[in-house]
């Protein structure tokens, strides 16, 4: 084989060990290789959100029935959303805390829009796994920090939804939101 | 491939010999299942295992093939087709909880397999492309076990995937991206459903792949035994057929025995009540577990509870991941010339130390994540790691193993007193 390929007719090799061949070989593989990503992408690009999943518009939610003390559930993008009228006690509970202390410091004035400290909104999705964490529903267990409580693996989260123990690495995340009126807001 | 005095595949009748020589199949099994291949002759019960675990595995195909009929991937009617399985379909009841309780079968033969390989060194040189291979299964059983417990669209389905699937969030900056592009949405949904039923069906036959590649390497050197030591000569070993099969068909016995007693009369008793509840994204069931398979697992990825450079979370992942990927290092962590560990006094303390630590970490897994089985996981979790990482290593520089015997057949005589021969 290997004298068969060095007996070559002069011209096809330039001389220096690189055979005219070996180019053609390089390339076609290479095209080859290009293709086959190529045709990988959709295959890929296909197991992200559809856009009938993206096209989930923003939801509007209507404050007025929501009580000093109280929390609602609702859904936004398939997953649960807490707003929550927080009482002149759990606004002065979050302040208290120096936000330095915390995991993931930020205070209820950067988790709130201005004038509006009261109405906390946050994604229902713990920032450790995802489980819907406790404290939104009437009578439910807020945890240690009168906030939230992951029941799946023990996160407690404070009365500005931010995480005070347990394995979540994360503050409750803070959707993008705008108040319309003072009693409805939207969020998306 | 084998031994030289290996029998050989002689086809007598003619129409065997005319297909012999155009496609030889029949030689093929008759040479890696058959009298063709010769086995130590000393193997005891807990070689059953691996046959075992192809058994779980054509069980967990059939039924899961004639389930695919009656079932319907759409998070609208997932959870209602289950239930028109269970109370329709003839015989609808009876293949759902083959399936379900056949999942629980193949870990727990696939589970004795591994452990069997841990005591008995079967990991070691020329055998390891076997065990890496054996790994191989193991993480595509746990994914389409994983697959399958979502698609009955219960509680624990629908939670169980958004744990799972957050694994992969808290990968830095790519995890959300990873986690959305898994599920093909923000939460579990239609998207994720359907292709988990997809890759579901897909992943057994992947599986039947690998395990004719665990095989293959396995009759490169043969199969291993309970001494260790290698076969001398043709003294050693019996063929395959009908030796073992005779034996693997006792075992297979056995094995359906008690796999029929769960099935007909406690067929709820591995699943969790929780997943006879409707899907519902709003309310996270009070304690999320998987199924028992994974306990070990789930306690190893829980028992991270505070940041250090990395955050918790993350340290659970890779704790979580690492104790599966550790053992593909495992044929070179352990560096004892000594394969079975009944010569080895010293490793076989470990090795039930060993078990008993898998079996606390499983209990612990299964139990509400609250003091003290915290607690106890991150104990637990520790002494895993240390055992492959500390522990075997150096086990296997410092113990004196005991004498081994000069041959298989030597062993087995003086088991049995020479009258046995």
């Amino acid at each position: 084989m290997a004298t068969l390929e060095t007996t070559e007719t002069p011209g096809e090799g330039a001389g220096d060990g690189v055979r005219r061949r070996d180019f053609i070989n390089l390339a076609a593989v290479s095209f080859a290789g290009v293709g086959a990503a190529t045709v990988l992408l959709p295959l890929i690009n296909q197991m992200n959100p559809s856009a009938d999943v993206l096209a989930l518009a923003s939801i509007e939610v209507d404050l007025s029935a929501i009580k000093e003390g109280q929390a609602i559930k609702t859904i936004f993008r398939k997953q649960p959303l807490f707003v929550r009228h927080l009482t002149a006690a759990e606004i002065a509970a979050a302040d208290k805390v120096d936000p330095s202390s915390l995991r993931d410091p930020q205070t209820l004035e950067q988790r709130t829009v201005d004038g509006k400290k009261q109405w906390l909104i946050t994604m229902g999705v713990c920032t450790h796994l995802g489980c819907v964490p406790l404290g939104a529903g009437e009578g439910e267990i807020k945890g240690e920090f009168g906030g939230y409580f992951c029941p799946c693996h023990g996160s407690s989260y404070d009365t500005a939804a931010r995480i005070r123990k347990g394995p979540a690495p994360k503050n409750l995340e803070v959707p993008k939101y705008a108040f319309k009126s003072d009693t409805v807001v939207q969020v998306g | 491939m084998s031994f030289p005095w290996a029998n050989h595949y002689a086809p007598k009748h003619p129409l065997m010999k005319w297909i012999d020589d155009r496609l030889p199949l029949p030689r093929l099994v008759y040479n890696a299942v058959g009298a063709g291949y010769p086995v130590p002759r000393n193997l005891n019960y807990f070689w059953n295992f691996g046959v075992l675990s192809g058994a779980a595995l054509a069980i967990q195909i059939v039924t899961g093939i004639v389930l695919a009929m009656h079932y319907a991937a759409n998070g609208l009617v997932a959870f209602d087709s289950v239930e028109h399985i269970m109370r329709d379909v003839n015989s609808g009841w009876m293949l759902r909880y083959a399936h379900a309780n056949g999942a629980s079968f193949f870990f727990i033969v696939v589970y004795l397999h591994i452990f069997r390989g841990l005591f008995y060194g079967s990991y070691k040189a020329p055998r390891e492309m076997v065990w890496l291979l054996g790994l191989v299964i193991f993480l595509l059983m746990m994914a389409t076990a994983f697959m399958g417990y979502v698609l009955p669209w219960g509680q624990m389905s629908f939670w169980g995937a958004k744990v799972i699937t957050g694994l992969f969030g808290a990968i830095p900056v790519v995890g959300t991206p990873i986690q959305t592009w898994l599920l093909g949405g923000f939460a579990p949904d239609n998207a994720a459903l359907n292709r988990f039923f997809s890759l579901h069906y897909l992943l057994p036959f992947v599986i039947a792949g690998v395990i004719i590649l665990h095989i293959w390497a396995l009759h490169i050197p043969g199969s291993s035994n309970p001494t260790g030591i290698d076969v001398k000569g043709p003294q050693d070993t019996v063929p395959f057929h009908p030796y073992y099969t005779a034996k693997d068909g006792f075992g297979l016995g056995v094995f359906l025995i008690l796999y029929c007693a769960v099935l007909f009369f406690a067929p709820n008793a591995m699943g969790h009540p929780d997943n006879y509840i409707a899907a519902n994204p709003l309310s996270t069931p009070a304690h999320i577990v998987p199924e028992w398979y994974f306990w070990p697992f789930y306690a190893i990825l829980r028992a991270f509870t505070v940041d250090f450079i990395l955050p918790a979370k993350l340290w659970g992942v890779i704790a979580m991941f690492g104790s599966i990927i550790l053992l593909f290092f495992l044929p070179w962590l352990d560096k004892s010339p000594v394969r079975s560990g009944n010569y080895r006094p010293a490793f076989k303390k470990f090795f039930w130390l060993l078990v008993i630590d898998v079996l606390i970490l499983g209990y612990c897994g299964g139990s509400p994540a609250e003091e003290p089985y915290v607690m106890i996981s991150q104990l637990a979790a520790a002494y895993y790691f240390a055992h492959f990482l500390i522990i075997l290593p150096i086990v296997s520089r410092m113990e004196r193993p005991l004498p081994l015997p000069n041959s298989i057949t030597e062993a087995v005589l003086e088991k049995h007193g020479n009258a046995a021969a």
